[in-house]
């Protein structure tokens, strides 16, 4: 361990709770999220993997301080080996920190997507529109985008292109943490890939990146270190390496559920 | 039995998606027994629930005929016994019906099916939005398997599911489909789920 990377992000024994009495027909859960304990370092590319609907994406909205008003957290959070209060992380959110989100509902249907990309912090720092119109056909070039997807609403993307849109906004500015929030379901595995490998650049880059996801395949092709997230709490963290170890049978030290999450993919499904 | 996609043309009209005016399927055809699982796969935005819808009859193709057993799908009257299972359940469930009542209005779902869908007895007095995406599609599934179902189209219906609920809920019911000697068509972005789980793949950008 004496190789660490310096810290960028720091989440120890966080937990989430929801209070909710508004007496219509719909109950939510408590407390989603009971125990995350999780280490990003510069340059590393964390995956955080667990089942859709368990609570992944709070802890996503936690670090960046968005959580809903009946929301409240417990438990450390730290970014750059400080404190993460409310006051920095609405400075940092949007420009060192960044969200790429989980759905096209995130975007604004009201407004053109080459508009809504050329409102980031630093685009309108860097000198005004023409340097972010030339940023975001660099950026439609590079995820494989048409020209006139720029001007499209929402409604109008595919949920691969708005997937691709919602990468390109984070892109523009030049985050020290990137927070990716299931960034690739809707995506065909070619193109999955390639937005992984981005990822990985911008890792690669310096940047600390934590890869929300449920595709353990996806996180095995990128993560430096994969964390399993199971009934709200970080179970195991493993490392890509790990795993051959299981499919050539040798002993590894790793938790069952991890093991069996392993074996589930659909390549390694015994065959019948 | 046989399902047969024949010659079929179609195109959206109308100019609100992306797909408005552009030609998807052009003297498309498919030919499918009783007892295969085909496999389809292609780029997102390139028709796939499209044909999907068609074959199940939610959309008219401009021409050409998808006949089951020689008789048009759209003839049957009553129970369709082509069943689409879709990718958002919570879309495709009626939001003030408890789960009994959508698998009641079905009529003849066999015990077995909802037992090994692990669907459990306290989310049958629930409404839909009181379950998650994966339980939602486990009920979506049950309801598509009347023993009157003849062929299953499984849209992406796993995507939302962890590996290990996947796995279950396609071990259930790949060896369903087998018993029954039923058919499917299965859309998905993996390839690698596919290979386990079709006897044949089809690649739509080969094939128009």
């Amino acid at each position: 361990m004496s190789n660490e990377k310096y810290p960028v992000l720091e989440v120890k024994g966080l937990s989430i709770s929801f209070d909710q009495y508004d007496g219509t027909f719909t109950k939510k859960d408590l407390s989603t999220v009971k125990n995350i304990n999780i280490r990003v370092g510069e340059g590393e590319l964390v995956a955080i993997v667990g089942a859709s609907g368990s609570g992944k994406s709070l802890l996503a909205h936690a670090i960046l301080g968005i959580l809903p008003y009946n929301a409240s957290y417990k438990g450390d959070l730290k970014y750059m080996g400080e404190e993460l209060t409310p006051e920095r992380q609405k400075e940092l959110r949007g420009s060192e920190i960044v969200l790429v989100p989980q759905s096209v509902a995130y975007l604004d249907p009201l407004m053109k997507t080459g508009k809504q990309l050329a409102l980031g912090k630093s685009a309108r720092l860097d000198g005004g529109k023409t340097s972010a119109k030339e940023k975001i056909s660099g950026l439609f070039k590079r995820y494989n985008l048409p020209e006139r997807t720029s001007e499209l609403y929402p409604f109008e993307l595919s949920g691969g292109m708005a997937r691709r849109i919602l990468i390109s906004s984070a892109v523009m500015e030049n985050p020290k943490l990137v927070i990716a929030d299931e960034p690739t379901p809707g995506l065909n595995i070619e193109v999955a890939k390639q937005v992984i490998s981005h990822f990985r650049e911008m890792a690669d880059d310096g940047a600390g990146v934590l890869l929300i996801t449920h595709d353990l395949e996806l996180a095995l092709e990128c993560a430096d270190r994969i964390v399993v997230f199971r009934d709200g709490e970080t179970i195991d963290e493993v490392r890509p390496a790990d795993f051959e170890k299981v499919s050539t049978g040798e002993d590894v030290f790793m938790h069952p559920y991890t093991k069996e999450l392993y074996k589930s993919m659909p390549k390694n499904w015994e065959e019948k | 039995m046989k399902l047969e996609v024949n010659n079929i043309q179609f195109r959206y009209t109308g100019n609100v998606s992306e797909y408005s005016g552009r030609i998807l399927y052009d003297d498309f055809s498919l030919t499918i027994e009783s007892g295969e699982r085909v496999g389809i796969i292609a780029p997102s935005g390139f028709g796939k629930t499209t044909l999907c819808k068609l074959i199940a009859g939610y959309e008219k193709p401009l021409a050409g005929e998808i006949l089951l057993d020689g008789k048009p799908v759209s003839s049957y009257k009553g129970y369709c016994p082509v069943q689409m299972i879709w990718q958002h359940p919570e879309t495709v469930l009626n939001p003030r019906l408890r789960m009994k009542h959508v698998l009641e209005e079905v009529g003849d779902i066999p015990e077995h099916v909802i037992k090994g869908l692990g669907i459990r007895d306290e989310w049958l007095n629930r409404f839909p939005q009181e379950l998650s995406g994966g339980e939602l599609q486990r009920f979506c599934i049950a309801r598509a398997l009347s023993p009157r179902t003849r062929f299953i189209l499984a849209d992406e219906i796993s995507t939302m599911l962890d590996l290990i609920t996947q796995k279950q809920i396609w071990d259930f019911l790949i060896e369903e489909i087998r018993s029954r000697e039923a058919g499917l068509i299965a859309v998905s972005h993996s390839p690698a789920l596919l290979e386990r789980i079709c006897t044949r793949i089809i690649d739509l950008t080969k094939e128009t």
